[in-house]
């Protein structure tokens, strides 16, 4: 009886031959007569793929992720994806003809500006998604700013018309938190509404900052959540005064005022990390 | 494939878990239409405390392999705010059967969960759970530390039939005792529900469990949960909750709801299978709401 190595070893495909009805699959074991054993006549191995195993339907990604509409047209609804983990990695994955599932449109959403005030949308990150719906809902004009890790992630930029850049590192556009555009455009003409969407650091930004010009804000938040539509209350962040919103029913989108202050993320679009 | 369940007539066997459907919020999200043709063939209230609670604080969700790992914390509106704000609006609910002219319309009754940490709150809860005729039946979540031991009510026979056979003479609705399934023996813990009076046991309930967030460098491990631990659901546990419904059917002769990681109409089938009366789903309807609906309809 030959002896098998005591571990699971990692090995490569070499080949994959169609035989028939039939697949031959190829498997290079660089160890053989080494560590790995030479298999006897009548011994089986024990396989399974590298990728995409135990990562399957109903494993993990195990909860559907709740994304944004970024944009709707024609029957098509888009959204704006960043591989950050599991869910959002296969989802990346997709190709045209794959099929997805999808529950919604759910959640509260803006609310248009009253007459006479200039909306400015401010969005940080894959967190534009939902700007670009509203810019193309809104008549007239509206300032668009956007902040960026990097040049990289700045062409996300195009989702939106017309808008001013910040980067963390200066590699295009303004070189600094976006939150200092919207200071300064403020400065100029505050008779605005905030609309505002993004990591919560910049979201705390932007409610501090219009609570002090006294500039009417609504955030759009993020949070995990299992189901979107109120049933699991996993998606809750603190509300002022005490207690919490469900950020499924209760928003994603609240008037800044509804916050004492935007909490830290409960783990973003990937709650339960990126494992 | 209508059902009776301690003299309640139901449309079919399929019911939501505590929990894990908001008839109030899903009717915000997808419209009245859903109160004519819910899911559920009973509607199973989220846990009720005498007092408000307002819940864990974040993270409250965890995604485990093929389940979920949930640390909510109880939330809800205490005794009097459901009775006053939330019953209401869980009345009238109905559901439909069979398609043209075979077409039947059952009324969905409510049945309400409430949870103590000692026998009183929970005869308190059933005494005015008692008096609401809206109300067809009773839950009791027992999966709450005594106070004094620490130990969860529902996790000791002996202290469990005595809870149990407390709260009983409180009420002549149906008392379902929703078991946990944190404890040596489940079985005997069932026998003890039934010796203390329970109409019907309700498992599993979830399994506890623990996440620890993802650290970066030497980070010291960190509870990823807020409230440190939490229960864990989904098809991780369904094998558990076949054995443990099994189990419990074999000892006690009143009726069994059998739940836990109920993906489809197979999983249903195989807990009846096994001695379940009902079968309840819960995490499942976070992937799909509907999911209820179409179990039932396959069934």
């Amino acid at each position: 009886m030959s002896e098998a190595p005591f571990a699971r070893r990692l090995l490569s495909v070499t080949a994959v031959e169609e035989l028939g009805a039939y697949r031959v699959l190829r498997v290079a074991d660089p160890d053989e007569g080494g560590r790995g054993s030479i298999p006897k006549p009548g011994q089986f191995a024990m396989l399974s793929a590298a990728e995409h195993w135990g990562a399957e339907e109903g494993q993990r990604p195990f909860l559907a992720r709740a994304l944004s509409i970024a944009r709707h047209s024609e029957g098509e609804s888009h959204f704006l994806l960043e591989d950050v983990g599991p869910g959002t990695k296969r989802l990346c994955e997709l190709r045209a003809g794959d099929g997805v599932w999808a529950l919604g449109p759910l959640g509260r959403g803006f609310t248009p500006p009253s007459e006479g005030r200039r909306a400015v949308l401010v969005g940080g990150g894959v967190g534009i998604a939902p700007l670009a719906i509203l810019q193309d809902e809104l008549a007239g004009s509206v300032t668009v700013l956007l902040g960026f890790r990097d040049r990289a992630h700045a062409q996300g930029a195009a989702l939106l018309d017309g808008a001013r850049v910040a980067t963390d590192d200066g590699s295009t556009g303004h070189h600094g938190l976006v939150t200092e555009l919207l200071a300064a455009d403020l400065e100029r003409d505050p008779e605005a509404v905030v609309y505002a969407c993004g990591p919560s650091g910049m979201l705390e930004g932007v409610r501090a900052l219009c609570a002090e010009r006294d500039v009417p804000a609504q955030l759009a938040l993020e949070a995990g959540m299992a189901c979107g539509f109120g049933a699991c209350f996993g998606c809750v962040v603190e509300k002022r005064g005490g207690g919490y919103l469900r950020v499924c029913v209760d928003g994603p989108v609240v008037d800044a005022g509804e916050l004492e202050r935007v909490s830290e993320p409960v783990g973003g679009a990937e709650f339960g990390g990126p494992a | 494939m209508s059902v009776e369940l301690c003299g309640l007539q139901l449309a079919h066997p399929i019911v939501n878990g505590s929990g894990t459907f908001d008839a109030i919020a899903a009717t915000r999200a997808f419209g009245d239409g859903l109160r004519s043709r819910f899911p559920f063939a009973a509607y199973v209230s989220k846990t009720i405390t005498l007092e408000p609670r307002a819940g864990n604080p974040p993270s409250r969700l965890w995604e485990a392999p093929a389940g979920l790992i949930n640390s909510i914390g109880l939330p809800n509106r205490g005794l009097h705010g459901y009775i006053a704000e939330d019953l209401p609006q869980l009345v009238g609910l109905t559901t439909t059967v069979g398609e043209g002219p075979d077409a039947k319309t059952w009324p969905v009754p409510v049945i309400t969960n409430v949870m103590g940490s000692t026998a009183e709150e929970l005869h308190a809860l059933v005494e005015a759970c008692e008096a609401h005729e809206e109300i067809a039946a009773i839950e009791l979540n027992v999966s709450c530390p005594n106070v004094k031991t620490g130990l969860d009510i529902g996790a000791d026979p002996v202290q469990l039939e005595a809870v149990v056979r407390a709260v009983r003479g409180a009420t002549a609705k149906p008392l379902i005792v929703k078991l946990t399934p944190n404890t040596a023996d489940v079985a005997l813990c069932a026998l003890g529900a039934q010796e203390g009076g329970a109409d019907a046991v309700s498992l599993i309930n979830t399994l506890r469990a623990m996440a620890l967030a993802p650290t970066v460098n030497s980070e010291p491990p960190r509870r990823w949960l807020g409230g440190g631990t939490g229960g864990l659901s989904g098809p991780a546990i369904r094998p558990v909750a076949l054995a443990q419904v099994a189990a419990v059917a074999a000892r006690v002769s009143i009726p069994v709801i059998g739940m836990g990681g109920v993906q489809n109409a197979t999983h249903a089938r195989e807990l009846m299978a096994v001695g379940a009366r009902l079968v309840a789903v819960g995490t499942e309807s976070f992937r799909d709401p509907s999911i209820g609906a179409t179990i039932a309809r396959e069934l």
